[in-house]
């Protein structure tokens, strides 16, 4: 009976290990950011940050603008002191306008060692990169 | 016997799962080994708007994950395109699909709206750039845009397809959070003759 648990848990285990390493990061929705500057170095899983769903209930300025988030990936250096003092996520995310922080999983979703990146742009999706300095001077004729 | 209905319940439970990982691997690894295979590049429709538990970036494992919304049933209602969320948000926005606030508290502030176009004329057969305030001042502030990513003045500011690629000027947004650069009509909109007639 112990035997046939174990060898029952090292299929579960082997066969959720195939599932994830075949998973491709090109299927995230678009303009979904993952934010790992400091999640991954604290033990925290990257915390996963959804621009379709709170555009859906908010406009750009009000995060863009009001609450200072400049556009830029990782660059705001949001950690969670700011958050419980109310900046950033922690100007709704506090009980009140949204639920509030002690759902750590809720932000912190991301898979382990996932670089900051904006999901499904542009550039990250080009078949051919852009190479910056190759075609920035579009009249002086590229390469091909 | 409860205890045991259980048990069998739990080992069902896991030869299900076994069995389709296995096959989702199966098919993923055909994919791949198959050099003819009709698309090599192009991703299917049918993994587009992935829920949060397959899109690659969520950990599955996290019960966390499992809570958060599906974006396939958000966007069931909303003004559909052809790319980025596959979602129309001016559209959705205008025909009242959505009502996001302008505000962290006030759901009842208006946005401030300025309805000035400014028209790009391009070289070669590209129809002219038409730039929109009208659809930019719905969801941002002038300051998102002025003086930072644009100089307030008509033919002010370089603009080039490269620029834009890379995440620069119109690329900022667009290709990242708004529509992408894939849907070139949408900003190439002005035809030649029509601007040759003005
Ligand atoms: C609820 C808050 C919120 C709203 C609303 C919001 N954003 Fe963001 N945005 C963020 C956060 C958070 C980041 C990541 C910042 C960081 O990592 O420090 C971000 C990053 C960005 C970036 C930077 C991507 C890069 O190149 O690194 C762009 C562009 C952007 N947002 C555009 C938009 C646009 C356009 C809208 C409106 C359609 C919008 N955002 C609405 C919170 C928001
Ligand atoms: C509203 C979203 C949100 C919630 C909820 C949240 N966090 Fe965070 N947390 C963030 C963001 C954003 C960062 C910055 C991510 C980065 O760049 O690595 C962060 C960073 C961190 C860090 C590393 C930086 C630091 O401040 O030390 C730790 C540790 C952390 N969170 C722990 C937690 C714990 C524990 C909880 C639950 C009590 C929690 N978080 C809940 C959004 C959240
Ligand atoms: C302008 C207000 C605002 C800001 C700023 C904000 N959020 Fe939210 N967020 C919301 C609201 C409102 C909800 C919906 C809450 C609910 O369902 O009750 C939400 C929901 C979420 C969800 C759950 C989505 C789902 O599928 O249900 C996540 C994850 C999240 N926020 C992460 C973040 C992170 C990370 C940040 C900071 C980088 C952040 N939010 C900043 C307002 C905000
Ligand atoms: C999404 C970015 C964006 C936002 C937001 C935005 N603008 Fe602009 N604005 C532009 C661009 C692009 C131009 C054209 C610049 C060029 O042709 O080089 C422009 C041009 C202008 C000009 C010059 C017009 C002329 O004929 O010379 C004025 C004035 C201006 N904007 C005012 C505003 C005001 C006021 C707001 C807020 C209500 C605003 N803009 C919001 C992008 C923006
Ligand atoms: C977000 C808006 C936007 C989208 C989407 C867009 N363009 Fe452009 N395009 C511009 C702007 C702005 C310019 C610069 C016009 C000027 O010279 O002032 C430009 C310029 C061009 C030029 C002139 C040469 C150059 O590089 O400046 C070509 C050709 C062109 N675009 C092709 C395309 C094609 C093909 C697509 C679709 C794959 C596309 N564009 C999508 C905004 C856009
Ligand atoms: C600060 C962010 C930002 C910048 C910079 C920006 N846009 Fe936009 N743009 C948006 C958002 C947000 C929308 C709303 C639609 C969406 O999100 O898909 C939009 C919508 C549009 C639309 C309306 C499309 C329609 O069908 O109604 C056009 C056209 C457009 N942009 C062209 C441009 C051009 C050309 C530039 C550069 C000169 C530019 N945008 C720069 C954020 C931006």
């Amino acid at each position: 009976m112990q035997a046939a648990k174990i060898i029952l848990f090292t299929l579960l285990a082997a066969s959720a290990a195939t599932a994830v390493t075949y998973l491709n990061p090109a299927d995230a929705e678009y303009g979904d950011v993952v934010m790992n500057e400091f999640s991954d170095d604290a033990g925290m899983r990257p915390v996963v940050f959804p621009h379709w769903f709170h555009r859906i209930r908010f406009r750009c300025k009000v995060c863009h603008g009001d609450l200072g988030f400049a556009f830029k990936a990782g660059g705001n250096g949001i950690n969670m002191l700011k958050i419980i003092d109310g900046e950033y996520c922690g100007a709704c995310h506090d009980g009140n306008v949204a639920w509030s922080i002690e759902n750590c999983d809720l932000c912190h979703s991301g898979m382990p060692n996932t670089p900051t990146q904006v999901h499904n742009s542009t550039s990250q999706k080009l078949v051919a990169p852009v190479a910056p300095g190759s075609v920035t001077q579009p009249d002086a004729g590229s390469e091909d | 016997m409860t205890s045991l209905a259980k048990k069998a319940g739990f080992v069902g439970f896991i030869a299900l799962f076994v069995a389709a990982s296995m096959f989702a691997a199966m098919r993923y690894a055909e994919a791949q080994s198959n050099p003819n295979s009709f698309n090599r590049l192009l991703k299917p429709a049918s993994e587009r708007n992935a829920p949060p538990a397959t899109d690659g970036i969520h950990d599955p494992t996290s019960d966390g994950t499992a809570l958060l919304q599906t974006p396939l049933e958000a966007f069931d209602p909303l003004a559909k395109s052809n790319s980025g969320n596959y979602v129309n948000w001016n559209q959705a926005l205008d025909d009242g699909g959505i009502a996001p606030w302008y505000s962290v508290s006030n759901p009842n502030a208006a946005p401030i709206v300025l309805d000035m176009n400014i028209v790009r004329e391009v070289k070669g057969s590209m129809p002219n750039v038409v730039y929109p305030h009208k659809q930019h001042t719905e969801w941002l502030d002038c300051a998102n845009c002025h003086p930072a990513i644009f100089i307030p003045m008509k033919g002010a500011n370089q603009i080039s397809m490269a620029s834009i690629l890379l995440g620069e000027k119109c690329g900022v947004c667009h290709g990242k959070v708004a529509f992408p650069v894939s849907e070139c009509r949408r900003c190439h909109s002005q035809p030649k003759e029509a601007a040759a007639r003005q």
